[in-house]
């Protein structure tokens, strides 16, 4: 009797699953380490510092940069969120016309860089721009003074042109939970006579909600991140007033304050939001669950939805990538396209699979790991994670100098003594340093994006798993990875549209004679000529749609594969 | 499928890095010279070309704006570096203030550059000069002569253009202000100019030159080499924004036009120091100041060497007396100003 109790307890689940062997104990600590690198090497700096700044800054810069802050933040999340969730929502659960068409196009601003936008539409929006220039003569104005447009250059303006670019993120998150919810509940508040206001606000809304929150603080810390956008458009955020400090002022150590008072503010901002969430369950159930069922919107209703959902994708995606097409071809810039440019164009390519390739594998170590034990190493580490993407790229690229050269200097001095030669910098000097940074900045995309998949997997089925007796490895590989492989997908694609964009750390860190297109892009923009850049930046928007349509390809395909058996129930019944 | 397009993928870009290692490394191995740019490579290209023709040394660049020189410091003594090529004094001072240069002693330096435009020491050496002067609208403004006082004057309320009051440009002629005038006095200056803008401060020079076509300010602050690549490049809309306008080399009270340098600092590891200091010596010869003036449109260091016909017909420049090094010292207190009279919100 006891014996057999004995063995009833060993195979429960919840004991042994909590162990994970000692090699993936020390990976999942070694990635953690990773990423506190740089953050330790920051607060390094800024120690070095005495506080001399500060009475200058509170008195003369902060104020006015946290209002400056905080309104480009809120507008963003208002802005690109309401963006999002309303397109999300409308092609989701409506049928109108282009509507299939657009749920291929809303995610494809996703594949412009920020900057980029940020340029084109001063290009174009600007007092002497195109569209002005073009109502004056139609209007016979003849000074600014004679009309009024609004200012591109200007909060409002930057508000506008990063939601335009940012909302993506919003919309395939908020597609994804709308996709995957049960649609009961729907079609009870439905049955119930419920408006389709109503369903939006009390049943899309709050299942959006956690899509909303990962979505909108993506987008925020990318707004964040930026600096040559905000900068161009005349708004002086916090990391603004961080380069300020640093170059103008001559003090590193003061603008490592800035940052680690900002990172202080971020990592807030992720508790906050950890917290919100703390005890709501997301998991599906093993059972299918039925999709959505779209309702047509007919006539005027239909074309205000297609009218709502066109909007974004002209103004963060047709309208920059024609200023490129006319640029490229009034420049004839397409002589550009030689073997330079089809270097440069490899040299991107070859950082961002690589940069993607290693990130995938340490995210599904860490995701993983996290998910057969719960315990403090495993949580702190997914958290630390999450921090690099928190940290401006040129901000990570400071902080990563010292370690990588530290390393460097260790190899270059083991090599002098073994052989008597001048080895030079193996990681700087080799577009190393650019990778980790890569890494570094975008495995919080997917961790996120895996944690996610795996949280709505019910613990059930891992449960039943070892209870039939599969070993941890087996769970990993015929359980977990199968389950995160859309997460996976997706999250691959993700992180590698934002290497092909990334520019700060890539500016900083690459070697001689390296270029990748978006540094490209900023020299001709450095120089003032941003027009002649139009190639580069047309050719990154290109390589960045094909991940994002891939994106959208394998997202669309999951439901219809649920979608068929369940639609005939679906129709039986009704 | 998805799989082995993407191993397929992972291999072409173990590939392509490992290509780039080896680039990377065999570097040294050649007669070589690597240049760390803050100023974009196509400009200096003619002058990069030129000197690898004669010489045969080939020259390997990589441009970064911001924090090239923690990028030298940190690499240390193992920083493939030789030279630093950046523009504006603040950046040459701040090169020397880091400690990643070295001094260099060379009588054709000497001889070519004035000491004003270079460090006593040897640690930088200017090569080209740039003036900040005002663009003035042609239709509206009829004056030819200005003073840098003059655009705090309640007379052109809301009619004056200006990039960010922090970027270096602007610092260094607010530093030259209180060099002139002291802190205070400066101050009243900063605070009256900000009272005349026409809107908030953005964009580069050359959106101020399009904002006066626009009819959005009537004067604005740039530098003197934009001018020239508006009119005479490609691109037929800018040539709008460069004929709208006519320059006036403004001077200080009692002064002259403020001028900045772009320079060059022999970095302190450097592993190629001969190369480094013949493309040093090479870039005064009359030849490259020439193939310079003429890329670039700057007003050449070395003395006889024909200007741009476009900066030509600005005038003739009178730099100002206030040594530029003076002005590398006072850009802390400058960049404080600008945020104490809230000039950019």
């Amino acid at each position: 009797m006891t014996a057999r109790t004995q063995t009833a307890f060993r195979s429960a689940p919840q004991k042994k699953a909590k162990r994970i062997p000692w090699w993936l104990s020390a990976a999942v600590a070694a990635i953690g380490l990773l990423v506190l690198l740089p953050v330790a090497s920051l607060i390094r700096i800024a120690a070095e510092g005495d506080a001399e700044i500060w009475p200058h800054l509170i008195a003369n810069v902060l104020p006015a940069s946290i209002v400056d802050t905080l309104a480009l933040l809120t507008g963003i999340g208002i802005v690109a969120g309401s963006m999002g969730i309303t397109t999300a929502w409308l092609v989701t659960a409506h049928r109108f016309p282009g509507r299939n068409l657009l749920v291929w196009l809303l995610p494809l601003p996703l594949a412009v860089p920020t900057y980029i936008t940020a340029y084109i539409y001063v290009e174009v929006f600007d007092s002497a721009g195109l569209v002005q220039m073009a109502l004056r003569k139609a209007m016979g104005w003849t000074s600014r003074a004679d009309y009024w447009f609004p200012e591109i250059r200007s909060l409002p303006g930057c508000i506008l042109v990063m939601s335009v670019v940012l909302y993506p993120y919003i919309y395939i998150a908020a597609r994804a939970m709308f996709l995957t919810q049960s649609a009961s509940m729907l079609e009870v508040a439905r049955t119930l006579g419920a408006s389709r206001i109503k369903l939006f606000r009390i049943i899309a809304l709050p299942l959006a909600r956690p899509a909303l929150a990962v979505g909108v603080s993506l987008a925020l810390l990318e707004a964040l991140n930026d600096i040559g956008a905000s900068e161009y458009l005349g708004v002086r955020t916090l990391t603004v007033s961080v380069y300020n400090t640093w170059l103008n002022r001559g003090s590193l150590a003061g603008a490592a304050q800035i940052a680690c008072v900002m990172l202080a503010f971020v990592i807030g901002l992720i508790l906050i939001e950890r917290y919100g969430r703390r005890d709501r369950r997301y998991a599906l159930s093993p059972k299918r669950h039925r999709t959505v069922h779209p309702v047509p919107l007919t006539g005027g209703r239909g074309w205000t939805a297609t009218l709502l959902c066109t909007l974004p994708v002209l103004m963060g995606f047709a309208l920059p990538v024609s200023f490129l097409l006319r640029e490229t071809l009034r420049g004839g810039l397409l002589e550009q396209f030689d073997a330079e440019f089809l270097a440069h164009l490899m040299t991107t390519l070859g950082l961002s699979v690589v940069a993607t390739g290693a990130v995938l594998a340490l995210a599904v170590m860490l995701v993983s790991a996290a998910r057969l034990s719960k315990n403090s190493l495993t949580q702190g580490a997914l958290f630390t994670a999450g921090l690099g993407y928190a940290l401006p790229g040129t901000v990570l690229a400071l902080g990563l100098m010292t370690p990588l050269v530290g390393f460097d200097t260790l190899i270059g001095t083991l090599w002098r003594n073994l052989t008597g030669e001048r080895l030079g910098l193996l990681l700087m000097g080799a577009a190393g340093g650019v990778v980790i940074a890569y890494v570094i900045r975008f495995l919080s995309i997917a961790t996120g994006s895996l944690s996610a998949g795996l949280d709505r997997v019910s613990p059930s089925l891992e449960d039943a798993a070892r209870t039939l007796g599969a070993s941890r490895r087996e769970m990993v590989w015929t359980i977990q990875i199968p389950l995160m492989r859309p997460a996976l997908a997706s999250a691959a694609l993700l992180i590698f549209v934002d290497c092909i964009k990334e520019l700060p750390a890539t500016l900083l860190l690459r070697p001689l004679n390296t270029e990748t297109l978006s540094t490209l892009v900023y020299t001709y923009a450095s120089r003032g000529r941003f027009e002649d850049g139009a190639l580069a930046a047309l050719v990154i928007v290109l390589v960045g749609l094909v991940p994002v349509i891939q994106l959208v390809r394998s997202a669309e395909a999951r439901p219809k594969v649920a979608e068929s058996p369940d639609l005939a129930t679906g129709s039986s019944s009704a | 499928m998805a799989n082995i397009s993407f191993a397929r993928g992972l291999l072409f870009g173990a590939a392509a890095l490992g290509a780039l290692a080896g680039s990377g490394l065999s570097a040294s191995a050649e007669e070589a010279l690597n240049i760390y740019t803050t100023r974009e490579p196509g400009l200096i290209k003619p002058v990069l070309d030129e000197f690898t023709k004669e010489t045969g040394i080939k020259v390997n660049t990589i441009f970064i704006s911001n924090g090239l020189e923690e990028r030298i410091r940190t690499e240390g003594q193992n920083s493939p570096a030789d030279l630093i090529i950046t523009v504006d004094i603040g950046r040459l001072q701040a090169a020397k203030d880091y400690g990643v240069t070295q001094p260099v002693k060379s009588e054709a330096l000497e001889k070519v550059i004035p000491a004003a435009y270079r460090d006593p020491e040897g640690h930088w050496f200017g090569i080209a000069l740039r003036g900040r002067v005002v663009y003035a609208s042609k239709d509206r403004v009829k004056q030819d002569k200005i003073t840098y006082e003059e655009l705090a004057d309640p007379k052109w309320k809301g009619k004056v253009c200006i990039r960010s009051g922090q970027h270096l440009y602007n610092i260094s002629l607010i530093a030259a202000m209180i060099a002139h005038k002291g802190e205070a006095k400066a101050e009243e200056w900063l605070r009256g100019l900000k009272a005349n803008l026409a809107k908030k401060p953005s964009g580069g020079d050359r959106e101020q030159a399009k904002d006066i076509l626009a009819g959005v300010c009537d004067i604005a602050v740039g530098n003197t080499y934009y001018v020239s690549l508006m009119l005479n490049g490609k691109d037929e809309e800018q040539k709008k924004w460069g004929e709208a306008i006519n320059v006036i080399l403004p001077t200080f009270e009692g002064g002259g036009t403020h001028v900045n340098v772009s320079g060059l600092a022999l970095a302190k590891y450097a592993p190629n120091k001969a190369n480094a200091i013949k493309f040093m010596e090479y870039m005064v010869s009359d030849e490259s100041q020439r193939i310079h003036a003429e890329a670039n449109s700057e007003y050449p260091v070395k003395a006889g060497i024909k200007v741009h016909p476009t900066i030509a017909s600005f005038g003739e420049l009178k730099p100002d007396n206030v040594p530029i090094a003076e002005i590398a010292k006072l850009r802390k207190k400058a960049s404080e100003l600008v945020d104490k009279v809230g000039f950019d919100q």
